[in-house]
Parts: C-alpha cells; structure tokens; sequence
C-alpha cells in the first residue's frame, strides 16, 4: 500500500487473479502482467503481485514449462534422429540437441553410441522463439550426462523459491543432508543421496517448498526441520549403535509416499546397480563412478573432472540461480 | 423420478419462480477450484441441482498433428454429459448438441486466452456435466474459466456467464430446468468483466427488442455478480493452502525480500 499515491492497486506479494487491476498511470507491464491503451495493467495469471521500480509483474503460482534462452534444464532423450537427439524438457515443446553441441569432433556416424533414448541430460537452452526450438547445448560446466541418482518433478512456477535468493534455500537443503543436486527450470530435480534416507529427506524438504512456495520464512522453516529430522536420527543412530536396521523416526518423513515418487525417468538398470553399489560408499568415492562413462566428449570430461574436487558439488545450481 | 409434466404457473402471482426465488436471483452457486490431483488445473460448479467439473491440460504438443496452429495454441474444449446427469439416461455417444456446446464453449473462452503465447501447443479444456438441471453450458464456462486460471494459463480476465430466459411474460435470470423447458425464451450470455465484451449470446424463443437489450442488461449484472464468486473461489483455493501451514504469515510485509522467486528477479539485473 506504500505506493498509494501512484494508484497500485494491490498489496506487495497480494495473490492476484486474471484480469485483476494492478496498477494505473506511469507503470510498465511485465511478466505476467497485460497493459491496455490507457496504460492500465492488470493481472494475467494466478500468483503473486510485485513491484519493483515502475514495473508490475506477477509471479505464477502454477503453469507449465516455457523454455527460455540461457535456462538450464533437465532433459530426456526420446528420438535419436541422424545427427540430432530430441529430448524431453517437459512442458508443450519437444528441445532438439545437436551433435555438435554435445560432442567433439570426430564422432561416429551412430551418435546413440554416446547418449540413447532414456538417458537423462542437463543442458542449456541456447534458442527458443516461436518458429523453432527449442535447441540445446551441452557445451558448458556441469552439462554432461546424469548416471544414477533419481530425478524429481515438481512444478516449473515453483523453481524459483526451490532455489531460493542466490541458491539460499538449495544450498541450505544441501549443506545438511550432503547431497548431490542439479535443479533444471523446467521443474526437474536431480538428486543422488549417499543413502536412502537422506533422498527421503530432500525429497520431503523439496516437497515441502514446493507445497508452501507461496508463504513466508520458508527458508528458516526448512532449515528447522531438517535439523530436527538429522539430530533425531543421529541420537537414533547412537541409541541402536549398530547401523544394522536403522529406522527412520524423523517425526514426518516416514508418512511421506517416497515410493511412489521414484523417478518418472527410467534410468538403464546398469545406472541403478551401480547406484546400489554406491549407496553403502562414502560421499568422495561415490564421485569418481561419475567417469566411468568417459566416451562422451570434452566436455563431459571437464565437467567431470571439476566435480571430483568438490564433493559436495554446489556449481550447478548456483549456475541456475544466478543467471 | 415420477414423469414430469408441465407446471401450471411459472411465476406466482406474488412475482416468485417455481423454486421460490425472485425473477433476478440466482440459484445458490458454490464453486471449488483444484478439485482434481491429476490435471493441471480444475474447477468445479455447483448451481442449483446442475453440478459440473472442469480440467484442463496443457498447453502441452497437440496430437494429432494436423490441428496445429502455428501462431497460436488450439483450444481443445470437449463438454461431455454423464449418462446418469439426466432423468432419462443419455445415451453415451457423443450428440450433436454435445459437440454445438463444445464449440461455444471454446468460442466464449479464447479471446480472453493469450493462445498466441503457445503457438502449435494445445490447451485441453474437458468438461464433465455430473448433474443437469438447465444452464450447464453457462456454469461450464464458470467452472472452465476458473480451471484455466488454476492451470496458471494466462488470460484476460475470468469469465462468469449466465442464461436469461423468459417465462409467463416475465425476463428471469438463470434458468432451472423447467424454466427452460417451459418458459418462452433463452438467453445465455458470457461477458468479459473487465470490458463488459459479449463472448457468447445465443438465443431461442422470442423476444422484441426491448425485452432483449433488458434481457442483455440483467445478464451483465449477473456475470459481474459471477465474476465476484469466481475472484474469490481462486483467491480462497491458494488462502487457505498457506493457512494450513503455519500461523506466522503476519509477519508477512517484513520477510518478503528474502524469498519467493528472487532467482528469477535476479535474473533482470
């Protein structure tokens, strides 16, 4: 209500309806936002209201997926067709890759040598309009191929606060349980735990975010209940001594539906057998099963190569936040 | 059900319909949004007896292909009665006025849709009618537009439509079914609140000019009654789902720099 004088018509974080009035006079329309010849701008979409400088914009609250240039996303290859993979990003438009984006030269004639339909990539976007695309690059840091792990898919609208202010809320979500993570804006999350509970953990606190995405001192909230969840399975794991049967008594986790949230993905069965074999592994040695796959081109192998000297791998996300 | 027959009097001598509301009064409405897990977006209405859900998909790749629109998205609406929503069981295939009511449904919903903001995708828009007693293609509308809004497509505005009908000489506002059977006249009507633009009018029976334009007139007055409903419906769905969280959102003006949606904003500097 702060502005008043210069006829805004809403709240700061007000939830706002279509064709809603939000402001009137000098101020300029922007995402989720229409203006009318009389410089009105109303709502276009369900979410919450927000003005910064002289422009409107809404922030959805649902939606689907449209790719935009420099996004980085989560993918599955569904067509090799000649020299191009097309790839699931989710939402209405299916992404080409080409070869030349995602390996170096030479290659072979046959590229489902390197990448087949079912394999999970991260890329970028680096063309989407309305005639065509979207394309894909894998040519970058951190752009590679994902083996094991398990892919999450929550709403699109929602990544922004999954990620929170420069990657506040996934980092903190990281620093705790020590997971690996890459999280796509196209509502894709990659998340390789070193042992079950822990991916029953993250996906609970990602749920968790996404269900309440829409309130405030969310961060603070997380924060408290993965500490509590770890500090009570901790002094559960000093009271049994034994990792024998260690049950997860983590006030909540254990009413949360994880099994029917494995990945939508189908990752080969020859990913999930290594998986096993990590799952008992320390964090640094789960690492260095990454290049085992060394065909793919250079710059899968950088990208690699950079992730073994960070176990607990933060650059991908923070890739995706400050864009 | 005992077989109807026709009532004797539409309207009473004290100037109240068969199910004792005012010519101007809308049945009681109750409308719900995000009733289905499983679609993007959904919607139901409850008006009088006549209760209808709405889902919408997408936008999402149209098949078959040979529907693609290259400059915009194909707004699929596909209105369906259940068998059991009428006394006398509907036959399952799809009818004639099934597909008529499908296509004035996607005609009154596209021009608030920015369609062009999906070019060659599809919008799926399905409406299932549960329970029929008159004015189902208006209170589809409701229900559609609220589901579209849920699915986080952007529009206009919402749009809230409504039938006008004459009975016994007298212009009523939303029709029961007896009232359409048996009465003179139908009007239904949808408007876009905002510009007070026309996005269906159709009519049967008869009316003179003068009736019509006051016809037209009580219907706007309705829709923006309507539209009111449908604001809040939308409003409350997402209210309520912060609630039931935690009780500390007072504090909400101070912490809203720190999260929601910074990545994004992060992004225009």
């Amino acid at each position: 209500m702060r502005e008043n004088q210069l006829a805004v018509y809403f709240h700061k974080r007000e939830v706002v309806v279509p064709g809603q009035l939000l402001a009137d006079g000098r101020y300029r329309a922007s995402d989720g936002t229409y203006d009318t010849e009389d410089g009105k701008v109303y709502s276009a979409l369900v979410g919450l209201a927000e003005l910064r400088g002289n422009t409107v914009k809404v922030v959805p609250l649902e939606g689907a997926y449209l790719p935009k240039e420099g996004d980085l996303v989560i993918g599955t290859i569904t067509i090799v067709a000649g020299n191009n993979w097309k790839v699931d990003i989710g939402g209405p438009y299916l992404a080409s890759l080409h070869a030349n984006n995602a390996l170096r030269r030479p290659y072979s004639d046959d590229i489902s040598e390197y990448m087949d339909i079912g394999d999970v990539i991260v890329a970028e976007i680096t063309a989407f309009d309305r005639r065509s695309g979207p394309f894909l690059s894998m040519k970058g840091r951190g752009l590679r191929k994902l083996e094991g792990g398990m892919l999450l898919e929550v709403s699109p609208a929602k990544i922004p606060r999954i990620i929170g202010r420069r990657g506040s809320m996934i980092n903190m979500i990281k620093d705790h349980l020590r997971i690996q993570t890459i999280v796509g804006q196209n509502g894709r999350i990659w998340i390789k735990a070193k042992d079950t509970e822990t991916l029953r953990l993250a996906i609970k606190a990602i749920r968790t975010v996404e269900e309440q995405a829409h309130t405030s001192k969310l961060t603070d909230r997380i924060n408290n209940m993965l500490e509590e969840a770890l500090s009570s399975r901790q002094s559960e794991a000093q009271s049994m001594s034994k990792e024998g049967e260690v049950k997860e008594t983590a006030p909540t986790s254990s009413e949360e539906p994880v099994e029917a949230e494995t990945p939508e993905v189908p990752e080969s069965t020859s990913d999930s057998a290594d998986e096993e074999g990590e799952d008992s592994t320390t964090e640094g040695s789960d690492e260095t099963a990454e290049p085992k796959e060394p065909s793919e081109g250079g710059t899968e192998e950088t990208a690699v190569a950079e992730d073994e000297n960070q176990p607990a791998e933060i650059i991908d996300t923070e890739e995706v936040s400050e864009e | 059900m005992s077989p109807e027959k026709r009532p004797d009097i539409l309207i009473s001598p004290e100037g109240l319909r068969i199910d004792g509301r005012r010519i101007d009064e809308l049945r009681p409405i109750e409308l719900k949004v995000g009733v289905l897990k499983q679609a993007d977006g959904s919607a139901s209405i409850r008006q009088g007896k006549t209760y209808i859900i709405a889902a919408v998909y997408g936008p999402r790749e149209l098949h078959p292909r040979h529907l693609t629109l290259n400059d915009r998205a194909y707004l699929r609406v596909v209105y369906r009665m259940a068998t059991f929503s009428v006394p006398d069981r509907k036959r399952p295939a799809p009818s004639r006025r099934e597909k008529e009511i499908s296509m004035v449904i996607a005609n009154a919903l596209a021009p608030t849709i920015f369609l062009e903001e999906f070019p060659k995708a599809v919008i799926d828009v399905f409406i299932q009618v549960i329970q029929a007693d008159g004015g189902t293609r208006c209170a589809a509308i409701n229900a559609a537009s609220l589901a579209l809004a849920d699915a986080g497509i952007p529009m206009r505005s919402l749009i809230p439509a409504v039938a006008v009908g004459k009975a016994d000489g007298k212009l009523i506002v939303d029709l029961g079914d007896e009232e359409d059977k048996y009465g003179q006249g139908d009007v239904p009507m949808a408007i876009i609140p905002t510009t007070d633009e026309i996005t269906l009018l159709q009519q049967d029976g008869s009316f003179t000019r003068e009736e019509l334009i006051e016809a037209m007139q009580m219907g706007i007055n309705s829709c923006k009654y309507l539209h009111e409903l449908q604001k809040e419906a939308l409003k409350q769905s997402y209210v309520t789902k912060s609630e039931d969280g935690h009780s500390e959102d007072d504090d909400y003006e101070d912490d809203m720099e720190t999260d929601l949606g910074e990545s994004e904003i992060m992004e225009d500097e």
